[in-house]
């Protein structure tokens, strides 16, 4: 699987406050809540984001609550994919259970600029920079976790095992 | 090679004679929880996923804090949908307006998570119940959808930190200033996927209330989990409260540890986290020059009876500030009505403060004390992120329930000491 687009950046342990602002969170609506995604440190993301981009974060992405709201909306929102130096635990939980695709890779988090057109290619786990001409390549997941997402997520695995 | 107290729980409950860190491993989960947030969203996961009965009904907690008395309509739904599930799987346990109290706060005081116990809940601050000697950590609605169907859930078993507690805690220093005092010094990743397991004669001597704080906010520093040993105080506050059995784990002699941190009780002072992160940790002393509009006591972090008789030893016949708002939340229903009995509900009234029924409610932004623009909030809840009160350029400043008090008395933040030392 592959995806293409614009890169929307942000800095060190970007919250799930402002992924998602719990004002909110009296709702379950994906499409509802993801009018929002962001809107606290980047209000013009979501008039931005187009299907395909890709968000880039730095040390501890996604620290904070335990709301699944957080990946949800970043992947309604229409990111293909989150690439950060780290991620908090609940929130890679999260991105796997509800399959938003998430890499870890410092390499590329650094050197990847706001507005950069990016390709990355899930199977392989490479990242390329298009608007440098550099690539990168992403910690493959665990081949526990592999399983998980090659059921298409937490509930279809624990199905198939009852 | 030996293990980890954590380690030890994880083994345990994935019927392992050993386990190391980075294995990733299945366990069997003693308790699957959430709240008004999130399980709702991990109702709709359970039933599109087509089960129609949790795993064991008695091992299921479900409690309405986050928006109670719901605050709106939409908030009224998902309480609700909540309501309905519970009914309908019979859930043992399950609080809601009248009985509930924050979800933290009230399993412990209930009963319903004991030592040994391994605990999943759609709650970052689940990792609260490790000041108890259980494995508990926060996870999103879908891993508690699939606990509740299933009774099990993944983890990768973590490494440790070592925290070294040594000395005892000075008067008007509290379990809140040890752990902002950890988290700046380790950094919000310091402990990222790690356990943070506490040790030492200052672990000891720590109350009850002072290591669920600690515990409460170790995902503050990234940690999967917080844990303190099980000694006589973790068996006082446990008898009486659970008929269940417990069982006491303890760290191998041997077991290995990423770090070792020492910390001296003795030294800490006040301490308050600047905004707009956990770890931007001041002495109280510091901030004489910042004026406040708001001070809250309460929240699963510090809502419980000993930080209500700590505001209330520094409220007690004194006024807050005139511009100062005192909004004073007590965790649970069984907080509350012991403020009113022994007399703080009125004390705090008197000193201008307002006193609410138990919710979450502004920590998150959620209601109950929203901020506008510009201002700023001494808080012991346990987040200042941006905008996680209200207006994104709302400052929310982190500190103890005696900080917050008297803060609210100076209108300005406030080193405790200082007020009980001049009087005022």
């Amino acid at each position: 699987m592959k995806a293409e687009g614009t890169v929307f950046k942000y800095g060190d342990n970007v919250d799930t406050d402002v992924i998602i602002p719990a004002r909110y969170l009296n709702s379950q609506n994906a499409k509802e809540l993801a009018m929002h995604a962001m809107e606290d440190i980047d209000a013009d993301y979501v008039k931005n984001v187009k299907p395909g981009d890709v968000m880039v974060g730095g040390w501890n992405f996604g620290c904070g609550s335990s709301r699944e709201h957080a990946p949800l909306v970043i992947k309604t929102s229409g990111a293909s994919v989150v690439i950060a130096k780290s991620f908090a635990r609940i929130f890679y939980r999260n991105a796997i259970n509800i399959g938003l695709p998430i890499m870890e890779c410092e390499a590329a988090a650094d050197a990847i600029s706001a507005g950069d057109r990016v390709s990355v290619d899930f199977d392989t786990g490479t990242i390329t920079d298009i608007t440098t001409g550099e690539t990168f390549k992403a910690a493959p997941y665990p081949e526990f976790l592999q399983k998980i997402i090659a059921a298409g997520g937490l509930m279809n695995s624990i199905k198939g095992e009852k | 090679m030996g293990m980890t107290m954590t380690q030890k729980i994880l083994a345990s409950h994935a019927g392992l004679s050993e386990v190391k860190a980075g294995q990733l491993i299945s366990a069997k989960l003693d308790l699957v929880h959430g709240n008004d947030i999130t399980t709702p969203v991990a109702i709709n996961e359970f039933e599109k996923a087509g089960f129609t009965e949790v795993f064991d009904k008695d091992k299921i907690s479900i409690v309405l804090d986050h928006f109670v008395p719901n605050k709106d309509i939409k908030s009224a739904q998902q309480s609700k949908q909540c309501r309905l599930f519970s009914a309908k799987q019979n859930v043992s346990h399950f609080y809601d307006v009248g009985t509930m109290g924050i979800e933290h706060a009230l399993l412990p005081e209930k009963g319903v998570v004991k030592a040994g116990d391994c605990v999943i809940g759609a709650d970052s601050h689940t990792c609260t119940y490790g000041a108890l000697g259980a494995f508990s950590t926060g996870v999103g609605s879908t891993d508690m959808a699939a606990g509740m169907a299933s009774g099990t859930a993944w983890f990768k078993v973590p490494s440790a930190i070592r925290v070294v507690l040594t000395g005892s805690l000075p008067k008007y220093v509290s379990g809140k200033d040890v752990i902002l005092h950890l988290i700046g010094k380790i950094g919000v990743d310091g402990a990222l996927y790690k356990s943070l397991e506490f040790t030492g004669e200052g672990a000891h001597s720590l109350s009850m209330d002072d290591r669920f704080c600690i515990c409460n906010m170790a995902i503050e520093a990234g940690a999967k989990n917080g844990i303190f040993p099980v000694d006589e105080k973790t068996i006082a506050y446990m008898e009486g409260r659970t008929e269940a059995p417990w069982t006491v784990f303890e760290a191998d002699e041997d077991a290995e540890y990423d770090e070792e941190i020492v910390i001296s009780l003795s030294e800490l002072v006040p301490t308050v986290s600047w905004p707009h992160l956990p770890e931007n940790t001041h002495p109280a002393s510091e901030g004489s020059d910042i004026r406040i509009d708001q001070i809250v006591i309460g929240s699963c972090t510090n809502g419980r009876m000993e930080d209500m008789e700590a505001a209330y030893e520094i409220l007690k016949g004194k006024k807050i500030a005139p511009w100062v708002r005192g909004i004073i939340i007590p965790a649970t229903m069984d907080v509350y009505r012991e403020c009113i009995t022994r007399g703080y509900a009125t004390a705090f009234i008197d000193s201008g403060c307002i006193i609410s029924t138990p919710t979450c409610g502004p920590c998150l932004g959620g209601y109950m004390g929203i901020l506008a623009d510009g201002e700023r909030c001494v808080s012991t809840t346990n987040r200042n992120f941006v905008g996680r009160m209200g207006h994104i350029s709302s400052e929310v400043y982190l500190a103890s329930p005696a900080t917050a008090a008297a803060s609210a008395l100076k209108g300005y933040i406030t080193d405790p000491r200082t007020v009980m030392e001049e009087g005022r």
